[in-house]
């Protein structure tokens, strides 16, 4: 394709990433939310085959995505789910954008309505480093996947893993599979309910299904 | 169905759609039925193609044209000599490839540049059709295409394209045959024209209608041409295809060939010049009946309202089980950040309803200061997302060697 050489390549993938790929099943169909510049959806196409459509909020990572040939709209988890059908999709993806949307809880239940599955990714602010940051330092924590100054952080819903488990208790949904992955993305073996999750995990990937 | 030729360049075979270019008699067996009522039966359908018909007959493009545009996309305009109106897209080596892709053009019906509108003559009478041509809709034009389609012996286009009236034929052949469609780019358009749109066609048609030289629409027969109503509708709807901004960059308040105002009415600015020349221009090569015609057509056109007022509805198919199922077509729906003619919002509510199908669809926003005219113009990120869209497709389909 003519036009792939007036776009960055696509390389390697985060190790959330990885293991989003791993779990979804051949030839699914998969719909991914906050799709970037569509390097999930096109290693899925790829070594998935899946029938892959992307939402994405920024128009540079839209362009980039369907000048790759991927089928991503413009637009935005908090408003623009609602009109997608039930089961419209055998997975729905949200990968590091829950703590960014407005109401996290609303898009939650959009994501395992929308999809038979969903799987949501998410920093975890319980990490034992974030926590002191703010014990021993007093200072709001900045680190590789909270990259960001609070003054200008686009993740205005942070959560911990506890959190997220006690909210899908909340809304009665099942979590079906989860990875913790520590420092340097090397996983933990833990449960996602138990303390050392919270306490090691940078982040979550959950693989959800309403109950 | 039967196909006589007609007049200069012959289409006598079946088999030689490479070079079949020209006009064609349709529906003489099978006559057109149109939206308001009567139908057309051995009407002209003027085309030109471009590339080679592969041996399977699965590399069709069909190019809708816009309100003024004609069949001419890719070649010089035989009236008024300049390049094909879409050569940025549809050429060799284009987003849409004449080297691998068999390109279909037509002249639509109601248009004036051969195919069956108020210039030609009603063969019943022996005169020109004049307001004697049944009000035709997108649809109608749509429905002319597919017996165009269906002619040549193909049974499913790869792509349709077109922008602003030519997006609204896309989405109804999207709509109308959902089967015969594999992919498709809307671009710049809507699903309904709205009200501001239809406000300023009525402007262009009574500019027209208020010439005394249109003669209650019969001025071919009374030997005159109301190009001074014709001229003044173009200058007011090219007005609705740019964009402030683009108008103050082109033109500013930059006087024309003086050195200061006049006090008169002569085209003090560039942009009166501009605008002069624009609707002078347009009158050489186009009939003022089917500018009412045409725009009507338009204005006319709303899925959601023939679909029971529900847009997702107008993009629901009878799957193999016989239940309502999200359109197989993959859409790619492109607009523009400065048409305020067909605004970004009408793309979205577009995808909205797509989405609500699960249809297959992606959607741009193009930033350019162009405004609607932005489609037709060098904005090569527009290209570059058309070219991606068409080419992932073509990949999946086998379309990527050169034909012929």
């Amino acid at each position: 394709m003519a036009v792939t050489s007036l776009l960055p390549p696509l390389g390697t993938i985060r190790s959330d990433l990885e293991s989003i790929v791993d779990w979804v099943e051949p030839g699914a169909r998969v719909l991914d939310v906050g799709c970037g510049d569509g390097e999930l959806l096109h290693a899925l196409i790829h070594r998935k085959q899946v029938d892959g459509r992307g939402i994405e909020l920024s128009m540079d990572g839209v362009r980039a995505s369907v000048a790759r040939g991927m089928a991503v709209i413009q637009g935005d988890a908090d408003t623009d789910l609602k009109d997608y059908p039930s089961d419209g999709f055998d997975y729905v993806i949200l990968s590091q954008t829950l703590q960014a949307t407005r109401n996290p809880r609303t898009v939650l239940g959009h994501l395992v309505r929308i999809g038979r599955h969903a799987i949501v990714s998410v920093p975890n602010f319980g990490y034992w480093r974030v926590r002191a940051d703010l014990l021993l330092r007093g200072r709001m924590p900045v680190t590789d996947r909270l990259g960001h100054e609070w003054y200008e952080t686009p993740n205005i819903h942070f959560c911990t893993i506890a959190d997220m488990v006690d909210l899908c208790v909340d809304m009665g949904i099942t979590i079906e599979r989860s990875l913790i992955l520590g420092a340097d993305d090397r996983p933990v073996a833990a449960p996602a309910a138990s303390f050392r999750a919270n306490w090691l995990g940078v982040q979550s990937v959950f693989l959800l299904q309403r109950s | 169905m039967t196909v006589a030729t007609d007049t200069t360049r012959q289409d006598t075979s079946d088999t030689a759609v490479s070079s079949a270019s020209g006009t064609i008699r349709l529906g003489r067996d099978q006559p057109l039925v149109v939206d308001g009522g009567g139908s057309l039966s051995g009407f002209r359908l003027a085309y030109r193609t471009y590339g080679t018909l592969n041996a399977d007959r699965s590399n069709a493009v069909l190019v809708c044209h816009a309100l003024t545009g004609d069949q001419y996309v890719a070649e010089p305009h035989p009236v008024t000599g300049k390049p094909g109106w879409w050569g940025l897209m549809v050429g060799p080596g284009r987003p849409v490839d004449t080297d691998r892709f068999f390109v279909i053009c037509s002249n639509v019906i109601g248009g004036c540049m051969g195919s069956e509108g108020p210039k030609e003559i009603d063969e019943g009478t022996g005169m020109p059709w004049a307001l004697n041509f049944p009000v035709i809709t997108i649809a109608d034009m749509v429905r002319a295409q597919k017996m165009l389609v269906d002619h040549l012996g193909i049974d499913q286009l790869f792509c349709v394209i077109g922008g602003s009236m030519g997006g609204m034929q896309v989405l109804q052949w999207a709509v109308s045959y959902p089967d015969k469609v594999y992919c498709c780019l809307p671009i710049a358009t809507a699903a309904r024209h709205s009200a501001q749109n239809i406000a300023f066609h009525e402007v262009g048609r009574q500019a027209i209608m208020a010439d005394p030289d249109w003669r209650m629409g019969d001025y071919l027969n009374q030997g005159t041409r109301p190009t001074k109503g014709l001229s003044v509708a173009r200058m007011a709807a090219h007005i609705t295809y740019l964009s402030e901004p683009a108008l103050h960059r082109k033109f500013g308040r930059n006087l024309q060939d003086r050195k200061a105002i006049t006090f008169g009415f002569d085209a003090d600015f560039q942009v009166e010049s501009y605008l002069r020349y624009q609707g002078i221009s347009f009158v050489e090569r186009f009939d003022a009946n089917s500018y009412l015609y045409i725009t009507r057509a338009m204005d006319y056109f709303d899925l959601a309202a023939d679909h029971g007022g529900v847009l997702a509805n107008a993009f629901r198919v009878k799957g193999a089980d016989g239940r309502l199922t999200g359109t197989p077509v993959k859409f790619c729906v492109i607009s523009f950040s400065s048409d305020w003619l067909f605004p970004t919002s009408e793309s979205r509510a577009l995808v909205h309803a797509l989405n609500a199908v699960a249809a297959n669809v992606s959607f741009v926003e193009v930033e350019t200061d162009k405004g609607h005219d932005a489609f037709l113009l060098d904005v090569p990120e527009f290209y570059q997302v058309a070219r991606g869209f068409i080419e992932g497709h073509a990949a999946r389909r086998g379309l990527n060697t050169k034909v012929g």
